[in-house]
């Protein structure tokens, strides 16, 4: 029997098996793709050092650690249900139903579509998508495109896909609604674009985008901003064009752009046609947290974090006793704070358990300290306020658990 | 589309096993071990299906199990993520053409 079911292997789920098994608890990771290592698979950036973080060589670590001590690690396995009974984990699974009293949720994080009319068209893909058939699967997405939305995941992976030898012709923006917000006002756009480069003066090495060390840029705002764009690695950023349709028979042949001005307003009269094979949807990125929901997890709304994350304390425990979370269902950051997350998820299931020795304590602490640090040397930041989300995300956790010890919180 | 043979960083893709598998009724190659989405596409193919009501042409979009928008049939299961699954050899594969099972998507259409 497990001791542990972990639900995702990717970085948070790995480490977490690692830290469990080490101290001697049963357990089985389980993920619905094919291979091990999650979304750390496609990723490729380059460190300031000139070193690269290949995901691909980075999961194959992880991957054969956790083997090697034993962990059982199912692949193409989905998990649809999560059910408590007689303080055990019922875990629903596409092979059948599996019981443990601890669980780890490691299911990552999803990316917000961005619906432009056409977008349901064979050869539009989410951005995402396009970095793992790139880097994984290694098929090419097709002989040029273009990518709609201009964020710090887009360009990254605008550079995986240059590497890889895909032509991307143009970044422009979504046109502005509801669903794209601030992602379709070029003045918002901008704004965040410099601040990942205030915040990780870095990513100019890694992502190449000179533009952004241009200081002249942000002085002469975007209404110079120029009608070709200003190049990041030799792919035009159109700032000031939006994306209004994406046009095609039974495949994408062309995406209509038209003018926008620094509101993310169309200028009539001046739309055009690209053409193009395919197109990548750059929306941004959530916690995939449906499972926390299904267990019946309560929820906070923190912007700063992406989105709607469960209730969880430091050392990753949440409210429910024997669940515990890691990794990017917590709040969208980069795989190496995944990795530390997951550290600490494990440490806290061996404390529970009562497996650890005197000093899992302060091997918790020093796990948690790690993550701080970890934090503070990221070089890709999906929010420059992601402290400030955390430490909303501690506060409600002392406000809610801790002072008012809740009954069944120190069970399990 | 072709494959990713040489790449700067990741290296060279060694060699793999090539099976073969049928997308409505045509027979295509694939490598040993990767998802029919990647195999399809490597085809040439992008079109998984069409949507049930409307008859509008239907690919892969999230690639990572998360849409539901790459639903085939495969060796008679109708449903399934091309996405996710690995092709197989002899694999039957047709592309989505059956009414969808609306309370996946929690009772939502595509549109
Ligand atoms: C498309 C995408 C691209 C990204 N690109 C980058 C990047 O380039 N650089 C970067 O720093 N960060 C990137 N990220 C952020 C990324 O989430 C983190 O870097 C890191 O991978 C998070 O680790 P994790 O362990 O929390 O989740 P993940 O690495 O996402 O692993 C979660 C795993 O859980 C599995 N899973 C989810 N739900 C279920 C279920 N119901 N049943 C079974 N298995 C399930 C998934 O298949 C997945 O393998 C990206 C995220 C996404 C979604
Ligand atoms: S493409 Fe989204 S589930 Fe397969």
């Amino acid at each position: 029997m497990n001791d542990v079911i972990v639900i995702g292997c990717g970085p948070a789920g790995l480490s977490g098996a690692i830290a469990c098994v080490t101290y001697g608890l049963k357990v089985t990771i389980m993920d619905e793709f094919m291979k091990p290592g999650g979304r750390l698979l496609g990723q490729l950036h380059q460190e300031p050092t000139g070193d690269w973080w290949n995901g691909i060589k980075v999961s194959e670590q992880l991957y054969q650690q956790a083997l090697n001590l034993g962990v059982n690690i199912r692949c193409g396995v989905s998990v649809y249900n999560l059910e408590k009974e007689d303080q055990m984990w019922k875990v629903y699974t596409s092979i059948g139903t599996f019981e443990a009293p601890f669980l780890l949720l490691a299911t990552g994080a999803a990316e917000y579509p961005i619906p432009v009319p056409g977008w349901t068209l064979p050869g539009v893909m989410s951005i995402g998508a396009a970095q793992v058939m790139t880097n994984v699967h290694r098929v090419q997405i097709g002989k040029k495109g273009i990518i709609i939305g201009a964020n710090i995941l887009s360009f990254a992976i605008l550079k995986e896909l240059q590497l890889a030898g895909i032509t991307v012709n143009h970044v422009v923006l979504p046109e502005k609604n509801a669903f794209s917000q601030n992602a379709g006002v070029p003045e918002e756009v901008m704004k965040s674009l410099l601040n990942a480069a205030h915040l990780a003066p870095s990513p100019l090495l890694r992502f190449g985008s000179s533009f952004m060390k241009n200081n002249w840029i942000r002085k002469m705002g975007l209404t110079f901003y120029p009608k070709k764009g200003m190049k990041v690695n030799g792919t035009p950023l159109l700032l000031r064009k939006a994306a209004v349709e994406i046009i095609g028979e039974d495949q994408v042949e062309g995406v209509r752009v038209i003018d926008i001005d620094i509101n993310g307003n169309p200028i009539p009269g001046t739309e055009s046609t690209y053409e193009v094979d395919f197109v990548c949807i750059a929306g941004g990125l959530y916690p995939l947290a449906e499972l926390a929901s299904v267990a019946g997890c309560p929820f906070q709304f923190i912007p700063e974090l992406g989105g709607h994350v469960p209730h969880h304390s430091e050392s990753m425990e949440t409210p429910l006793p024997g669940l515990f979370v890691a990794g990017n269902i917590t709040g969208i950051e980069s795989g190496k704070i995944a990795i530390a997350q997951g550290t600490i998820a494990g440490l806290s299931i061996v404390k529970h358990a009562r497996k650890g020795n005197n000093s899992i304590d302060n091997q918790l602490q020093q796990a948690i300290q790690n993550v701080h640090s970890v934090r503070k040397q990221a070089i890709i930041k999906f929010n420059p306020d992601i402290e400030l989300g955390r430490s909303k995300m501690n506060e409600l956790w002392e406000s809610l658990y801790v002072k008012n010890e809740t009954p069944g919180k120190m069970t399990g | 589309m072709t494959r990713i043979i040489d790449h700067p960083v990741l290296g060279r893709l060694e060699n793999r096993n090539v099976i073969s598998f049928q997308f409505d009724g045509n027979s295509y190659q694939a490598y040993d071990g990767e998802s029919i989405a990647a195999a399809l596409l490597a085809n040439g193919i992008r079109k998984l299906r069409v949507h049930e009501e409307s008859g509008s042409p239907r690919g892969f979009y999230c690639n990572i199990g998360h849409c539901m928008e790459c639903r085939v049939t495969v060796n008679d299961h109708s449903n399934v993520r091309a996405c996710l699954t690995v092709v197989e050899n002899d694999m039957i594969i047709q592309s989505g053409k059956q009414l969808p099972n609306l309370l996946k998507k929690g009772g939502q259409s595509n549109e």
